[in-house]
């Protein structure tokens, strides 16, 4: 009887989760669907079957640069990952390893700035890259898009940190090893799987995100999420278009992250589950 | 060489003080036991003489050298830690072979140190394997292993077994022990099992509260212990206390009687009591008598005691393995 129960909860939730993973996907699915379709197949109504037509992807090419948005969001992405690290490993690791009274709460004011609403410094920031020239340019979106994920990265990287035994640090420098080639042999070997997983997720962050990318840049700097943004314009709308550049767009880092699932979700859920 | 001395070793984190003030002389090639309840300060005694921690005030010093400032490498010591903080990224051959690594020893010669420890702790099947493809008995080897090949002045071990099931922490234990016998090296060896104290040291250290309760043999500690902590520590099952009328009888504000050392009779003896639960163990029977004047009382019979649950015994204690305490817990002469 317990064992009737427990198969009739399996199907019940596995069939449950399918559904809410289709709901997730869905979007994405119409999108690559109407992608598809002729401009006026796509606003005519909902419609699974598309006529097939290869135009609009043929038409972002052609007419729009669509290799100038994919290079600058690779360079965004990639550069404010590397950045953002550079400040959060050594912070984050110091705050693991030697923590203070305040630790605590600097992790919490780091992440209350994520709380803060965006738009709550468009109108400061703006100004500020505007005198100092550094609207529309990569550098710009750079240091904004590392600013933005740093809270999130430093957080990752301690909870990653924290998870290294101090005993195995205590055991090295038993073992005679200096504070250097305790870095080296020991915590960084150690640390890498974590630094990785926090690595593609702030590539993915970086690359979806669009407030500040859409806001910040014109024609010069504007990323992908930019350039799908585009395709709704004062000439009108082109679902069509726009689903077809929003393909390509999340194509590379639906690819990468298909690929590096399994470091994703360790990262995700670390100490959480084990 | 390895004879360590503290003195006048102190050490508080802020306003809590850990360890108030310890003088201790450790002997070249002594097996030394640290032994108390959890909190009692024995881990923290051996982080500080590791140098893991710094003492607040006092001195310690190995071979004559004062080590206090030394950091933990140079103090010439190895330690096994109970998680056994093996490097989980590193083969068994590289675990072993780290020290000697950082202490820039030649290639040849560590390969052969290491096959040597290897050889001593069954572990040349496995120098290939990662720390987290073995059983916790063979990383406990491993961890061993990483210390011996130092050939340091003493080991250090904080409470290595207790990570171990109890049948592998028997067989560990005597192959520590005989380890030990090998190597004639100074080990100190941090456990909360006093059943470890007793069959592995020469000498074994009470600590209750950061104090020294009391340094002896484990047969000293056994038949004259020094208070009444160390009575109630020491040995097990756990010796039997009474107070009031009883103790009045022996001029003692408490008496102590250990339950191998208390004989039981249903015709007649000092103290009257009710048969409650039995421990059948096989070889012993230990049963727990619910008596008029010391409250429940365990008795240790030896073979299969055949007397039944509720049963009227009395029991009688042998009169020179009887211990009394005065008002201030300390043992009467």
């Amino acid at each position: 009887m317990a064992r009737a129960v427990t198969t009739r909860r399996k199907t019940i939730a596995t069939a449950a989760a399918w559904l809410i993973a289709f709901v997730i996907f869905f979007p994405i699915l119409y999108t690559v669907i109407t992608s598809f379709k002729t401009e006026p197949e796509a606003i005519a109504g909902i419609s699974l079957v598309p006529s097939g037509t290869f135009e609009n992807y043929v038409e972002v090419q052609t007419q729009r640069d669509y290799f100038r948005p994919f290079m600058n969001s690779v360079i965004m992405a990639v550069g404010s990952t590397i950045l953002a690290l550079i400040v959060a490993v050594p912070a984050a690791w110091s705050m693991a390893f030697s923590p203070t009274k305040r630790t605590k709460d600097i992790l919490m004011w780091m992440l209350s700035t994520k709380m803060m609403p965006a738009v709550g410094v468009l109108v400061p920031l703006y100004l500020i890259f505007r005198d100092t020239g550094l609207l529309d340019t990569r550098l710009g979106l750079t240091i904004v898009l590392t600013l933005v994920n740093l809270p999130i990265v430093v957080w990752m990287l301690y909870t990653y940190f924290r998870e290294i035994p101090g005993e195995i640090l205590e055991a090295a420098r038993m073992d005679g090893a200096s504070l250097w080639n305790e870095i080296v042999y020991v915590l960084t070997p150690m640390a890498v799987p974590g630094i990785a997983s926090t690595m593609l997720l702030n590539i993915i962050l970086a690359w979806n995100e669009s407030f500040w990318t859409i806001r910040l840049t014109a024609a010069q700097a504007a990323p992908l999420t930019a350039f799908i943004a585009s395709f709704s314009s004062p000439q009108g709308l082109f679902w069509a278009k726009l689903s077809a550049a929003s393909t390509l767009a999340i194509a590379p880092i639906l690819i990468m992250g298909w690929f590096s699932q399994k470091q994703l979700v360790r990262g995700l859920t670390f100490g959480a589950v084990k | 060489m390895g004879q360590i001395t503290l003195t006048k070793v102190n050490k508080t984190f802020g306003s809590t003080v850990v360890i108030p003030e310890i003088d201790l002389e450790i002997e070249d090639g002594e097996f030394v036991v640290f032994v108390g309840p959890s909190g009692c300060g024995k881990s923290t005694l051996l982080r500080l003489i590791a140098g893991l921690e710094d003492t607040t005030s006092g001195t310690i010093s190995i071979d004559g050298k004062d080590v206090t400032g030394l950091p933990p490498a140079r103090r010439g010591l190895a330690m096994v830690f109970q998680s056994y903080a093996l490097y989980p990224h590193m083969s068994v051959y590289n675990n072993i072979a780290f020290p000697l690594k950082m202490a820039k020893t030649d290639k040849a010669e560590i390969d052969r140190k290491v096959r040597a420890a290897a050889e001593t702790l069954n572990l040349t099947a496995y120098l290939e394997r990662r720390p987290g493809q073995l059983s916790g008995g063979q990383r406990q080897r491993v961890a061993i292993g990483r210390a011996i090949v130092r050939q340091p002045s003493a080991f250090l071990f904080d409470e290595p077994l207790s990570n171990l099931d109890a049948a592998l922490r028997g067989t560990m234990r005597l192959e520590i022990s005989e380890l030990h016998q090998k190597l004639a090296t100074t080990m100190i060896y941090v456990t909360h099992d006093q059943v470890e104290a007793m069959t592995m040291a020469d000498k074994i250290v009470v600590l209750n509260a950061g104090n020294i309760e009391q340094v002896g043999s484990p047969l000293e500690l056994y038949r004259s212990p020094r208070n009444l902590f160390v009575a109630g520590f020491i040995g097990s099952p756990k010796m039997n206390f009474l107070t009031g009328a009883a103790a009045e009888k022996h001029d003692a504000t408490t008496i102590g009687i250990r339950p191998e050392h208390l004989a039981i009779s249903t015709q007649g003896g000092e103290w009257k009591g009710k048969v409650g639960v039995a421990e059948h163990l096989g070889s012993d029977t230990y049963l727990h008598v619910h008596t008029d004047e010391g409250g429940l009382m365990t008795v240790r019979t030896t073979g299969e005691a055949g007397l039944d649950t509720g049963q009227d015994v009395w029991l009688s204690p042998t009169p020179e393995r009887l211990h009394r305490f005065g008002g201030d817990g300390l043992a009467l002469a």
